[in-house]
């Protein structure tokens, strides 16, 4: 399912240098997927499964780990990435209201995360730990305290203008 | 004579997301204006002098001239100029800007171990730290204690285990010891992944040096050559500035070889967390640097005697060994005059929920809840009667009002079905469902769950499965025992701690609120919190027809005209609440 805009022609290179930042340590895997992530934004499919051959590994022991951890993602993510906190302290304080208002604003069902057109992503996330300020909206990783459906749907409406 | 001028700037991650490099870069330019030497510091963190009270009062600023501090809260960038004009040039404080009572009686009230140097000193100066008599213990401990004695001051200390089981550490460090192997590891947890609590996030971000100072403590007497830090991605600030710090400790000769030319070879790798809460368990965690999934294995053994990649490994909370430098310098019977008689120390808190003063807290083990929650935390907010307290996470349970007398210690939450834990602490109101908090909570480990084990992994399901038709209306007779006895199953059948403790949440809200659960057997929901329950209406003799609730109607349901009682179609209606939250006339109803 490698998306559109991946070639893995391309990145044969990074890749490559990535194979000879961690050839021969232990403990590689999540660092090395971690690295792709950070490089493509998401994990491609067809990155993963190069670095594993490449390393002569299980290409299961990638998919195992890529999937059991939260961090990563398997499918290329939206232009703008809104993380709604869902920790205890914010669900108290009504976040829930907030994600389901930002859900309804883009136009994602229940277990989708990025609309169509790919503008959006939206994610719940266990803890920012920033509790005292709670609910917290994280906006292209800027911070949103003490934050309101209004006030996050006008930040939100003023991105799609753009 | 010039005036020593120091301003100290909140810049956790609270200060930063209330403006705090705007306010800083204010002061830079003023101060620049108005040429004046002053030191324009990072205060370290937003849970710390300078910002306790804290994000909820961000950006606080402290302003020392000579020595003497006032501190400023709710400051903005254009504040500046006049703080500076008036306080710092004219030397006259702005009165009406100053924190107030609340902020005092927030810090008054408690005792400051691992956090009394976090937010005095600027935590990416090795430096400042070391003004403090930073890594004067390290040095005493590798010169002169030698592993032995320094192993006997922590298990004399009585320090137990902060990340939430408790173990004596001293205990662990001694079994470590005896082990004989050609490598030791020692590892600081600070995949701090209980939703609702903060404490190691804060403890890093303001004083990193203090956890490495203790991990180099505790390499030194049990023989460990490598450490790591696993640490969760979600907190960026502490991991930069824990790499920052590590470097300068390096640069010292405080890591790395020939440690303060003793002999001693010890050095500390960052790991980055990928987002599994169950890799908090030592075995798991283990696993995850290991490079595998997070899954938890059976013990013994232990990680003393089989630890990472097979050698013995220590795993240690980030709180636990920030205690470790003070209780060296300090010795030990100074670190036990505080506590009761089991629990010794501290403990840091994470205070939050519906309480006026949330933030990060520090008190002697064995203080009374009454007093964190109403002289630390001031109370509850908006004069709303108290419910509840939840204590432990999603590994505790909840004490109920009337039990608020009752002292935080690790033996006396015990007894009433709760634990310590991590430290979150979180406020609960009359507007509370429980039943809602407690499904909450095992939604979260239900989605955590690793799937290693079968009670776990199904029972967790399960439980949420009846948990998800109680709190829609859809509850049947008999469910709420059937709660009971498939928890205690979970509970005592799961393999590691995630799973043993999953049902606590539910166990401990039964207990002290059955009757809210059948309640919503009988299709209710007294506190208003499960809004599948709910049923939506218009006041009309009180709606203005103003037309903020149409718009704000994702479904559409409802209609009317403007100055004209509005009408919600109940069957359109999904039951968002967005019309409740928008009529500024409380005019929708809910029942």
């Amino acid at each position: 399912m490698a998306a559109k805009g991946f070639s893995i022609k391309k990145a044969e290179g990074a890749l490559e240098k990535l194979y000879e930042k961690y050839r021969g340590l232990k403990g590689a895997v999540i660092p090395i997927l971690q690295d792709i992530q950070e490089e493509f934004g998401y994990l491609p499919e067809d990155a993963v499964n190069w670095i594993a051959d490449r390393m002569e590994m299980p290409r299961s022991n990638f998919y195992g780990v890529a999937t059991f951890y939260a961090q990563f993602y398997l499918t290329p993510r939206g232009k703008h990435i809104v993380t709604c906190c869902s920790g205890t302290a914010c669900h108290v304080k009504g976040s829930e209201r907030i994600i389901n208002s930002v859900m309804r604003e883009v136009g994602l069902q229940e277990g989708q995360e990025t609309t169509d057109d790919m503008e959006f992503t939206v994610e719940k996330v266990n803890c920012v730990g920033a509790c005292s300020i709670a609910p917290v909206t994280i906006i292209n990783k800027k911070v949103y305290g003490k934050s309101t459906s209004q006030g996050i749907l006008k930040e939100i409406k003023g991105l799609r203008k753009k | 004579m010039a005036k020593a001028i120091e301003i100290k700037i909140c810049m956790g991650t609270g200060g930063i997301a209330a403006g705090g490099a705007e306010v800083m870069e204010a002061f830079k330019q003023e101060l620049g204006k108005k040429d004046i030497k002053a030191s324009v510091g990072k205060n370290c963190s937003m849970h710390d002098v300078g910002c306790r009270g804290l994000c909820a009062k961000d950006v606080l600023v402290d302003v020392l001239i000579d020595g003497d501090k006032s501190t400023y809260q709710y400051i903005k960038a254009d504040m500046v100029p006049k703080i500076v004009e008036e306080h710092v040039a004219g030397g006259n404080p702005v009165q009406d800007w100053l924190v107030g009572e609340d902020y005092h009686n927030f810090h008054g009230n408690q005792v400051k171990v691992v956090l009394s140097d976090c937010g005095n000193i600027d935590p990416e100066d090795i430096n400042a730290y070391m003004a403090v008599k930073g890594y004067e213990a390290a040095s005493t401990v590798i010169k002169k204690l030698g592993p032995e004695k320094t192993v006997e001051t922590i298990k004399k200390s009585g320090l137990r285990g902060r990340g939430g089981a408790g173990f004596p550490t001293g205990t662990k460090w001694e079994i470590c010891s005896k082990v004989n192997a050609e490598k030791k590891y020692i590892i600081c947890n600070a995949d701090e992944g209980d939703p609702g609590a903060f404490m190691d996030r804060s403890v890093i971000e303001g004083n990193p040096h203090a956890v490495i100072e203790g991990m180099i403590i505790g390499a030194f007497a049990f023989g460990a050559s490598d450490g790591y830090v696993y640490i969760r991605a979600e907190y960026p600030l502490a991991v930069e500035r824990l790499r920052k710090a590590l470097d300068q400790a390096r640069e010292k000769n405080l890591l790395g070889k020939d440690i303060l030319g003793s002999g001693f070879n010890f050095d500390i790798k960052v790991k980055l967390g990928a987002g599994a809460f169950v890799c908090g368990e030592e075995t798991a965690l283990i696993a995850s640097i290991e490079g595998q999934r997070g899954m938890p294995r059976a013990k013994p053994p232990f990680p003393v005697h089989s630890g990472l990649w097979g050698y013995p490994t220590v795993i240690n909370n980030v709180e636990t060994l920030a205690n470790v430098p003070y209780i060296i310098r300090n010795g030990a019977d100074w670190f036990s005059s505080f506590g009761t008689e089991k629990s010794k120390g501290t403990k840091v808190f994470a205070l939050t929920g519906k309480v006026m003063n949330s933030g990060l807290i520090e008190v002697p083990m064995g203080i009374p809840l009454k007093k964190i929650v109403y002289d630390i935390g001031g109370g509850i907010e908006g004069d709303k009667k108290l419910k509840a307290v939840q204590t432990g996470g999603p590994s505790g349970g909840c004490i109920p009002a009337d039990m608020i007398d009752i002292n935080v210690d690790y033996e006396s939450l015990a007894k009433v079905g709760s634990i310590v834990g991590s430290g979150g602490m979180i406020v609960l109101d009359e507007e509370d469902c429980m039943v809602n908090v407690a499904k909450y909570f095992l939604q979260f480990t239900q989605s955590e769950s690793c799937g290693k084990c079968v009670p776990c992994r199904v029972g967790t399901k399960r439980l949420l499965e009846i948990m998800e038709r109680i709190t829609t209306g859809h509850g049947r007779q008999g469910d709420i025992e059937l709660l009971e006895k498939l928890g205690d199953h979970v509970k005592s059948s799961s393999l590691c701690g995630l799973g043993q403790t999953a049902p606590n949440p539910i166990l401990s809200t039964i207990k002290y609120f059955r009757e809210e659960f059948e309640a919503h057997l009988e299709g209710r929901c007294p506190a208003k919190g499960c809004r599948q329950m709910l049923t939506y209406s218009i006041l009309e003799d009180v709606c203005k027809g103003c037309g903020a609730c149409l718009r704000a109607c994702a479904s559409g349901a409802i209609t009317g005209e403007k100055k004209k009682p509005h009408h919600i179609d109940q069957a359109m209606c999904i039951k968002c609440g967005a019309c409740f939250e928008v009529c500024k006339f409380k005019s929708v109803g809910r029942e």
